[in-house]
């Protein structure tokens, strides 16, 4: 692996499975009364969030926590970003301090990337704009995995608001180039026009793929990104895309049901579905801790990351009088 | 490969028949006694004793297996995060005696790291230590209590357990450091994941 984990089309598909494979060992750690490894002691991981976030945050946390690193959280309010600090700023004081790892949630697509060649340490993308969302892709792929054994020829639907989804794009990608079938359905309007180039299916009708499916992942419908009307109205949108109750028994024995959180129980999950047995959103949660954790060792756990933080550097020297010149 | 065979597959079958006999009249029985190996092929060694203390005591020895990788000490030295391998200890070992089983005793860093591991499980009544081969250059303060075989080598040889488990058979190996090949064309442990 490289020095950071900025977009799914970073990695190849073996080391998708080591991430996969080395996450299966953390998730017998979270399984023990001493619930902690030393493996990243002394390392410092700053959580970078200018989004708010509950699950992720938390499960960056408590995943760097369980590797026995220091962990600096810190949100926009309350903090010298609320005072009109900048990115840059802010990440050079971050680097100063010593950040060995920073994990960075962005409403601007790219945020991580830029960041890179400002600072040394690792960067992880926990979110950046509608652009990517690897680590929720991750453990979606590794909770895929776990359930139903493989990946390889997987049916899956990506249901719902696709078009400012981080998280379908990021899931998609990582699907195909593990040789799972992706489809996405939802409204015309939510579905991005290069969609098909990125090797899935589209389909406007979600009765017509419930029944072939091996998982449903239904997105959340994600209203404050969305600045115009995308479709008449709530209720609508849940008569026609939301995952109800008959709907969900058109899913095969077995199909899963997947949804990355919060969700808005009554608009794309009934409540009822929710709570089903194959409904598996709580495990995605747990399975997020053990996920980051091995990302985190991978990214950190070698002296490789220094060197890739020392390129990545050289990067930032070529690049940061550009910077300076667009005024970033 | 040129590497000369210091224990055939004879040698180690006794081997490993009079190690549980040991662990076996040191512990006066093996009712208190559970065995946990360390990833890879340790594990492998703990169950073939296991196997052969229930067959000697005419009863069912738990056994586990410990990947130490997480509590290493050069964690950040080494140019890539080391490979991680499974830990399973599915029984408590708080009141237990734990006896700890590794195939080579060298530098004593992995038994100083698995030492570390096994008390975040729980608090044994004594921790002890069996090892296939002892092939001395220690640097830390462990000793083995449990012995197959001591081999004197130097620094630079490679001393490898071979195992039917992974490898197909079952023999000690020394390799010739001068022609060595890569350390990466070792048989690795394929298949972790069934």
């Amino acid at each position: 692996m490289n020095g950071h984990l900025l977009s799914i089309h970073d990695l190849s598909a073996d080391e998708i499975v080591r991430i996969l494979d080395t996450a299966e060992s953390f998730r017998e750690v979270g399984t023990r009364v001493i619930k902690k490894v030393p493996a990243l002691r002394g390392r410092t991981v700053v959580n970078l969030f200018y989004e708010n976030s509950t699950r992720t945050r938390i499960s960056f946390e408590l995943a760097a926590k369980r590797l026995s690193a220091d962990v600096i959280n810190f949100s926009t309010s309350g903090s010298s970003v609320s005072k009109g600090e900048s990115l840059k700023d802010t990440a050079l004081t971050l680097q100063a301090m010593g950040a060995d790892a920073i994990v960075i949630r962005h409403s601007s697509s790219g945020a991580p990337l830029t960041l890179t060649r400002w600072v040394k340490g690792s960067v992880l993308n926990a979110g950046d704009g509608t652009h990517e969302h690897p680590t929720q892709a991750l453990l979606d792929l590794y909770t895929m995995r776990d359930r139903l054994g493989r990946l390889d020829g997987l049916r899956v639907a990506i249901v719902g608001d696709v078009m400012h989804s981080r998280v379908a794009r990021s899931l998609s990608f990582a699907l195909v180039k593990m040789g799972a079938e992706v489809t996405l359905v939802g409204p015309p309007t939510l579905i991005p026009p290069d969609a098909p180039a990125w090797g899935v299916r589209v389909s406007h009708q979600i009765g017509a793929v419930l029944p072939e499916l091996d998982v449903c992942y239904v997105l959340r419908v994600q209203r404050e990104r969305q600045r115009q009307q995308y479709f008449p109205s709530v209720r609508e949108y849940a008569r026609l895309f939301g995952l109800s109750r008959e709907r969900a028994e058109m899913l095969p024995d077995g199909a899963l049901v997947m949804h990355p959180g919060p969700m808005n129980r009554g608009v794309e999950i009934d409540s009822d579905v929710a709570d089903l047995p194959r409904a598996v959103i709580e495990e995605q949660v747990t399975n997020g801790i053990a996920v980051r954790m091995s990302l985190l060792y991978l990214l950190l756990g070698g002296s490789g990351s220094q060197a890739a933080g020392g390129s990545a550097d050289e990067a930032g020297a070529v690049r940061l009088p550009e910077e300076v010149a667009t005024g970033a | 490969m040129p590497a000369a065979r210091l224990m055939d597959e004879a040698e180690v079958r006794r081997a490993v028949t009079r190690i549980a006999h040991e662990i076996i009249e040191r512990n006066k029985g093996a009712e208190a006694v559970v065995l946990v190996g360390i990833a890879a092929r340790g594990d492998d060694l703990a169950r073939r004793l296991a196997a052969e203390i229930g067959r000697i005591e005419g009863r069912t020895v738990p056994v586990g297996a410990l990947d130490i990788t997480f509590y290493r000490d050069d964690i950040g030295i080494r140019a890539e995060a080391p490979e991680v391998h499974e830990t399973r200890i599915d029984f408590d070992i708080n009141g237990w005696t734990v006896v700890l089983v590794d195939d080579v005793l060298f530098t004593g860093r992995t038994i100083r790291s698995a030492l570390d591991a096994l008390v975040d499980f729980g608090r044994p009544t004594a921790i002890q230590l069996a090892v296939l081969v002892d092939r001395g250059h220690r640097e830390l303060p462990i000793r083995a209590d449990f012995v197959g075989k001591n081999v004197p080598t130097r620094r630079d040889e490679d001393v490898r357990v071979i195992l039917r488990e992974v490898d197909g058979e079952d023999a000690v190996l020394v390799d010739d450091p001068v022609t060595r090949e890569p350390a990466t064309n070792r048989p690795g442990r394929e298949g972790m994941r069934a």
